[in-house]
């Protein structure tokens, strides 16, 4: 057959005699250069050199001189990055629990075997397809105090009636809030769906003979069995909400009140790019960057470490 | 007959569940509900859009229009202004399709060659470069910001689209490569060793195994790609100018403008034309959509 004569062939010709060194696989390392590059130029170089550069008195343009902890000292004594870091706690808590919560309720109700199951999902999942500055504007003008909501529910006669989370720094949070869950539970939904379809049949089986009710056997059996897409699903979350930048932006460009919805993302932008801080900037992306670890090492530990050994 | 006697030993199998029982109207009961929040937005701005500015002022936001009028579409279209600019989003919408095609295009091709050579060609330090760039993906892109733009301004395309292709090209890397890295390991590994014996080289088994076989990722991919680059705003801020922002870009400083008149019917009808491509490429994708950010999920 062609087949066989061919592997003769390449016997003969021998293609693949092992060549020594860096000359392997030559092919797959021109064709991995883009790949190389990004790692070490991009994502360790730039790392790196920004961690340095956070400690020198930089202003319009990156300079070496050193100030040591001058730039953390100032930002931390800064009451917009003070503000910036408890906003992104409280966004980051409330959003985390919410999501992960109502995902998990969702993805419960979806399970049971309905109809239209698609039909739900779809539509569930459209705003995570939607960028987060069109989120953050319909849910803008949906809270418009003057024609959204609060508007109508006045015009219904109950003149006092007050709901306008985004011009009062004390509930401005909650408007945020109510955008971002509207774009994300979906997509939680979907993990946690598909975490509920990964569990074996039997489990359920073996539950309903033993006469576990069925809200008892998602507590007592489910939860604890999907621990690893409850883990997943919370660090890439909150990797999203450390990153939170284009809602505030298109919802409250970081107001009312001055700085009443800032985050951190929105302070290295101001910092680095409108008020010639390099220093600063630096500075406030550093701290990003180890908050990202203090969520990232742990979990990568578990994840990967734990598979080593069991 | 068979019949009768299944009629005479009654109906087996499962009772069969009422329709109308108690459980299942809570059950749909909650889910129309929560669908009606989820369709709420879209409704609204589809209604605003088509609405006079008078009609917005009076009626509420929640009626429908009732006198329909696509002037609002057209004025978002071609003539609202940001600054000096008086173009309408159109400016964005084409300046989005520039950043936006070359980059997928670059991305997943770079992605695949990279996930392709990961699993078949595996070299020293392949693994340890994949695992910096997974890592990478977690990283505050603030903290990449600063020194890409040094490079970009040292290549001399700092604040062009050809610079913004580049910043996503690097930044999509990450989920993609990962993504065809595990489409490709599920080949199997025969068919890569069958065409080695036959003498095929790196590139012959690409494009001739490894592509014709993975249609559907790459759709996945081109899916993940379209709507998250188009999508994008952060980037569009940081690495172009104010000519060539995007549309997501142009979208804000449209509604959030300062000055002038808020007109409301536009901002919608704005908004939702920036919508509108990813909602057609969602709503077209359907599973594949889900598909795709499963394997997002992965990643993490």
């Amino acid at each position: 057959m062609s087949v066989t004569s061919e592997a003769e062939r390449g016997r003969i010709t021998s293609a693949d005699r092992p060549r020594a060194g860096w000359r392997r696989n030559i092919s797959a390392k021109i064709a991995a250069i883009p790949m190389i590059a990004t790692t070490l130029v991009v994502f360790v170089g730039g790392t790196i050199w920004t961690v340095v550069y956070s400690f020198t008195d930089s202003k319009l343009l990156p300079r070496l001189r050193w100030v040591g902890l001058d730039q953390y000292d100032r930002l931390w004594s800064n009451s917009r990055w003070l503000v910036s870091i408890e906003n992104l706690l409280f966004y980051g808590v409330m959003s985390l629990i919410f999501t992960v919560v109502m995902g998990f309720i969702l993805a419960v109700l979806m399970d049971q075997k309905i109809r239209y199951e698609d039909t739900f999902r779809t539509i569930m999942l459209y705003p995570f397809a939607l960028s987060f500055i069109v989120t953050g504007l319909v849910w803008q003008w949906i809270l418009n105090p003057d024609f959204g909501v609060q508007g109508i529910v006045r015009s219904w006669g109950w003149e006092s009636f007050t709901f306008d989370p985004l011009h009062s720094p004390e509930t401005v949070l909650y408007g945020l809030l109510i955008a971002g869950l509207w774009q994300g539970t979906g997509f939680v939904m979907c993990l946690m769906l598909a975490g509920l379809r990964g569990i074996d049949e039997d489990i359920w089986k073996a539950a309903r003979v033993d006469g576990i009710p069925t809200w008892k056997t998602y507590v007592v059996v489910i939860i604890p069995m999907m621990r690893a897409v409850f883990v997943t699903t919370l660090v890439i979350v909150a990797s999203g909400i450390i990153r939170l930048y284009d809602l505030v932006v298109a919802m409250t460009s970081g107001g009312p009140g001055g700085n009443a919805s800032q985050v951190p993302a929105m302070y290295v932008y101001d910092y680095m790019f409108q008020a010639q801080n390099l220093g600063q900037g630096f500075a406030a992306s550093t701290m990003m960057l180890l908050s990202v670890l203090i969520v990232l090492i742990p979990w990568a530990y578990l994840e990967f470490g734990g598979k080593k050994h069991g | 007959m068979a019949d009768a006697a299944i009629a005479m030993t009654g109906p087996r199998g499962a009772k069969p569940k009422k329709a109308l029982s108690p459980r299942n109207i809570m059950l749909y009961g909650i889910l129309i509900l929560v669908c009606v929040y989820y369709l709420l937005p879209l409704y609204v701005m589809v209604m605003t859009s088509l609405k006079g500015m008078p009609e917005v002022r009076l009626g509420n936001i929640f009626s429908p229009p009732v006198e329909i009028t696509f002037e609002p579409w057209v004025k978002a279209w071609a003539t609202a202004c940001t600054g000096l600019n008086c173009d309408g989003l159109s400016r964005g919408f084409w300046n989005s399709v520039l950043i936006t095609v070359p980059s997928v295009i670059l991305s997943i091709i770079i992605a695949s060659v990279n996930g392709y050579a990961l699993i078949n060609w595996k070299f020293k330090g392949s693994e340890v470069f994949f695992t910096i760039l997974i890592f990478g993906s977690f990283i505050p892109y603030q903290i990449m910001l600063y020194p890409i733009v040094i490079l970009l301004r040292e290549a001399g395309i700092y604040g062009t689209l050809g610079g913004l292709v580049i910043v996503h090209t690097i930044f999509g890397m990450p989920i993609l490569t990962l993504l065809f890295r595990n489409y490709f390991s599920s080949i199997p590994e025969e068919l890569f060793k069958a065409a080695r014996v036959d003498g095929a080289g790196f590139w012959g088994i690409y494009f001739r195994i490894m592509l014709p076989m993975s249609l559907p990722i790459f759709v996945v991919a081109l899916i993940l790609q379209v709507t998250g680059i188009w999508n994008d705003f952060l980037f569009g801020v940081v690495f172009t100018k104010p000519d060539l922002y995007p549309m997501t870009v142009q979208l804000n400083n449209i509604v959030n403008s300062v000055q002038g008149v808020k007109e409301y019917n536009v901002n919608m009808a704005a908004t939702l034309l920036t919508g509108l491509v990813p909602l057609i490429v969602y709503f077209v994708s359907g599973k594949l959509f889900v598909r795709g950010i499963a394997a997002g999920a992965v990643k993490g």
